[in-house]
């Protein structure tokens, strides 16, 4: 065995903690903590699917809340349909069928918004996911039958074997589990031949295209696998909340799930995870003492970008010698 | 010897400017084939025309009999053209070994493998470390790219096109920038790649260039006006008028 690096340590720390603690404080009697640590693991998925774009493939995207809300009704309007009738194909409680619609509708539309937004890039890239995210939000508004912007509730989580989401234990085993899936994989494909491609892209695209490699479908390729893995996320989300509205979806959650990103340390599997841990720590902390929490978090979101370029990995991990820390902002 | 690249009546126009004026030229496959031309002559549009980067108003372009013209850069990469860059353009977060394995990786066709970790293909990195070792960066294999000098990177941008086992290489005034020492290791070390590979090289730095072509190709306002060995260039009046100086 290697020795674990710094971030190994950490990424170590990190998963172990959320392994030990939540369930610790539902034993003990505190529900409430055990909630916002699912919501935390769902929302590092989220996380860890966006940074496969904008940590490693330098893609902003800044719609991913659209995989959320798709993969959210994957699960909400089929379940509708089979307790309230009318759609009888798509009506159904099962889970596996929920998740194989919510992974390959995101798919889906990641492929097809995927082919328009790809031949942009900076910030064009971002208003161009923010319009198609948009548009996705804006049809389910109008979609009167699934409570428009009111919501939709879902009385029957999905059902699956081996867990019962009812189970608040169950269904936090069910989306750790799924987290540390969602991890390896990006870790997996980002240190594959397929990661290599990507990340050169990412650095320098022209170089990358004259040395033979048609860098759009690589591209198009991871966007369509971090979508297909938010939307995974989105249908943990809908069963967790058991409500879902277009609200999820809309542009601001997008902005938080970037805001995650960048927090936590783009361009490293744990980044995202941190940084949801922080953002939903905050959200809660600041929360509790003022309506107006935004403002705090805003300014201490201006420190980090300022002041950690890296984020919150990049500032605990960096060698304080200064030509080491130049090397790694470059 | 064969023509191995063959250009025929390349324009270019940029709003009113003809960068490139009906450029015909032949490169014979094994030679080593200099552009030159002063400031603003078209040499690295005529460059990026032949690498696919700019897509030209007319003409065709053929690599070895087969028309190439509109074929997109990545494809043209496969097939055999590989391109060094008059400004450095590596992949500066990436290390020095990858850099060259990303070339390596290119000759397979696609990367479309997600399992295995780059880093754990051995014949990647020896052959990575192989053509590192023919420019002399092997020691630096492992460090971050933007960590390296200038003239090192001048060395890595010639051992990546290396790499990518092209049969034709578009070198860039790969001297710019360098010190007259530099230059001259750069010098010896073209001319130790003569002969292996097809190379067209455009360069300002006249030493090198009548040291290593076998033939020069004078660019001069978008167009060649000249085609010849070092000698015949040398004594040619209308290149000693428009480029040379008269004296």
């Amino acid at each position: 065995m290697k020795a674990l690096s710094k971030r190994g340590w950490i990424t170590l720390l990190v998963m172990v903690a959320l392994a030990i603690l939540p369930p610790f404080f539902l034993w003990n009697g505190q529900a409430f903590y055990m909630d916002l640590a699912t919501r935390l693991v769902i929302l590092a998925i989220a996380g860890v699917s966006l940074n496969l774009l904008l940590g490693y493939g330098g893609m902003p995207s800044f719609g991913h809340a659209a995989f959320l809300g798709i993969g959210a009704y994957a699960v909400g309007i089929p379940a509708y349909h089979n307790t309230y009738g009318g759609f009888e194909i798509a009506a159904s409680y099962s889970g596996v069928y929920h998740i194989f619609l919510a992974v390959g509708l995101s798919a889906l539309f990641a492929l097809l918004t995927g082919i328009i937004c790809l031949r942009t890039k900076g910030v064009y890239f971002i208003m161009i996911t923010m319009a198609f995210a948009q548009m996705i939000f804006y049809l389910f508004v109008s979609f009167e039958i699934y409570g428009g912007d009111d919501g939709l509730t879902i009385d029957t989580r999905s059902e699956l074997p081996l867990f019962n989401l009812d189970e608040p234990l169950q269904m936090y085993m069910l989306c750790y589990g799924s987290l540390v899936a969602a991890m390896l994989i990006v870790r997996m494909v980002t240190r594959s031949q397929f990661g290599m491609v990507l990340q050169g892209a990412k650095d320098n695209n022209e170089r990358v295209v004259t040395l033979g490699y048609s860098t759009f479908a690589y591209r198009l390729t991871a966007y369509v696998i971090s979508g297909a893995m938010c939307g995974y996320a989105g249908a943990l989300l809908g069963n967790f909340t058991t409500f879902i509205s277009p609200e999820m979806m809309e542009w601001t959650r997008s902005g938080e799930l970037m805001f995650m990103v960048i927090l936590g340390g783009a361009g490293a599997t744990i980044g995202p995870v941190m940084g949801a841990a922080i953002f939903i720590l905050v959200e809660e902390v600041f929360s509790s003492f003022t309506t107006y929490w935004h403002l705090p978090f805003g300014i201490m979101l201006l420190g980090i970008v300022l002041f950690m370029r890296t984020g919150l990995l990049g500032f605990l991990t960096a060698d304080r010698s200064k030509t080491k820390l130049k090397k790694e902002e470059r | 010897m064969p023509t191995l690249l063959k250009v025929i009546d390349l324009k270019k126009s940029f709003g009113g400017v003809n960068a490139t004026d009906g450029v015909n030229l032949e490169v014979l496959e094994g030679e080593l084939h200099a552009i030159i031309g002063p400031n603003g002559a078209g040499k690295t549009t005529l460059i990026s025309q032949l690498c696919g980067s700019i897509k030209p108003d007319s003409g065709t372009i053929t690599l070895a009999g087969n028309n190439i013209t509109s074929k997109p850069a990545h494809k043209r990469a496969a097939l055999g053209i590989t391109r060094s860059f008059q400004i450095t353009s590596l992949l500066m977060s990436m290390s020095v070994a990858d850099n060259v394995a990303l070339a390596v990786q290119a000759r397979q066709g696609h990367s479309f493998k997600f399992f295995k970790a780059a880093n754990k293909i051995d014949h990647l990195r020896q052959e990575a470390i192989a053509a590192l070792k023919e420019v002399g960066l092997e020691n630096r294999a492992d460090d971050v790219t933007s960590a390296l000098s200038h003239g090192e990177h001048r060395q890595l941008e010639i051992a990546v096109a290396l790499a990518t086992n092209a049969t034709l290489m578009l070198l860039d005034e790969p001297m710019a920038g360098l010190g007259p020492e530099e230059s001259k290791t750069m010098t010896a070390y073209l001319k130790g790649l003569k002969g292996s590979r097809t190379i067209l090289l455009i360069e300002h730095d006249m030493d090198a260039v009548f040291a290593l072509a076998d033939r020069i190709s004078v660019l001069v306002y978008g167009k060649i006006i000249a085609t010849g060995t070092p000698e015949e260039i040398r004594s040619n009046a209308d290149v000693k008028h428009a480029y040379l100086g008269e004296e």
